[in-house]
């Protein structure tokens, strides 16, 4: 069996050599080379916006879901506040299951900010190889022959495109990433807000309704407090009284 | 992959061709770990051992490395056929 290594290689080769056959004449390729060179450098630097936007967009639905997780830990508290132990269990079992996806999507999305540092240091790469290969073209056209000069560009162009493939494969591979997290997080959150999520945890219904209502009900609770102490002593407890009579 | 050319000497070439066999070998045997690890394992050879070429160095490579985070899904395609590398522009 051959080893990774040397079948990847084997295989950019092959495709690059396949696409270089195709010019004949030398200084047709060196024309066609650089240019071929510019446009997949534009798809490297295109490539890697894709991948800077996705991670954005990325980041919104990571900040939604930890506000899910906040939503749940307040409900959690109002729901005991209430003497439901059996809602902010609910509440309690919800948070732990975004949390847990929560923290896998951001640990892979930290992989790719990593990965993504090193996209942008290969496209820096990549702009240094072809400006050197404008520059050398020139050179050879003025000073070899037909042959030689054929011989010297294939093998930068060679170089080059070995490069452009194998940055453009990173590349490829960032964005996909990217979108499998994107999707993934869409999905939780698309099951956690709509309630689907109560089908795997419990078999009550209405839970968020419930839980919401605690909440509010907590808010006018506490509202109330708030207002009765403005007011003054109005909210004197019962207890005293009942001191007052013994 | 995507981190530029490195030079290697013959001795890096003779462990990075041991540790490319360590790597097939986890594929054969479906751990995923034992290629990642071997992956990373090659990845870092080439760093630490290589001679960083320079950006205005227009030589072919003799070997490409694979991603670390190849999956062995991906890394068996790539033992199979050539799904896995996306065809490069071919001119008309």
């Amino acid at each position: 069996m051959p080893g990774l290594m040397g079948r990847l290689t084997l295989i950019i080769k092959a495709k690059f050599s396949k696409a270089l056959d195709k010019a004949e004449n030398p200084n047709e390729t060196l024309d066609y080379s650089y240019e071929e060179q510019l446009r997949q450098l534009q798809n490297v630097k295109r490539g890697i916006a894709d991948v800077t936007t996705a991670k954005k967009r990325l980041e919104i639905q990571y900040t939604g879901m930890q506000q899910q997780v906040d939503k749940l830990d307040g409900q959690a508290r109002d729901a005991l506040k209430a003497n439901r132990e059996d809602l902010a269990r609910e509440a309690l079992t919800r948070k732990a299951a975004v949390q847990a996806q929560l923290e896998g999507i951001m640990q892979q999305g930290q992989q790719l900010e990593a990965q993504q540092q090193k996209l942008t240091e290969g496209e820096r790469t990549l702009s240094a190889k072809v400006e050197a290969f404008r520059t050398q073209k020139e050179v050879i056209k003025a000073q070899y022959s037909a042959a030689e000069a054929q011989v010297r560009i294939g093998e930068a162009a060679t170089g080059i495109g070995e490069q452009m493939a194998d940055v453009g494969l990173a590349v490829q591979r960032a964005k996909d990433k990217t979108e499998q997290l994107q999707a993934r997080a869409s999905a939780i959150d698309e099951l956690t807000t709509s309630g689907a999520l109560d089908d795997l945890t419990s078999s009550s219904d209405d839970i968020d309704r419930q839980l919401s209502q605690i909440s509010q009900g907590g808010q006018v609770d506490d509202e109330l407090a708030k207002m009765k102490a403005e007011l003054g002593k109005g909210e004197a407890p019962p207890q005293q009284i009942e001191g007052e009579k013994t | 992959m995507g981190e530029g050319q490195f030079l290697a000497d013959d001795a890096l070439r003779v462990r990075l061709d041991e540790l490319d066999d360590e790597v097939a070998r986890a594929v054969e045997a479906g751990d995923e770990r034992g290629l990642w690890s071997g992956l990373q394992a090659l990845a870092d050879a080439v760093r630490e051992g290589g001679e960083k070429l320079s950006d205005e160095d227009l030589r072919p490579s003799d070997a490409i490395i694979p991603p670390e985070d190849l999956s062995l899904d991906e890394a068996r395609e790539l033992l199979a056929d050539e799904g896995f590398i996306p065809d490069l522009p071919i001119p008309s």
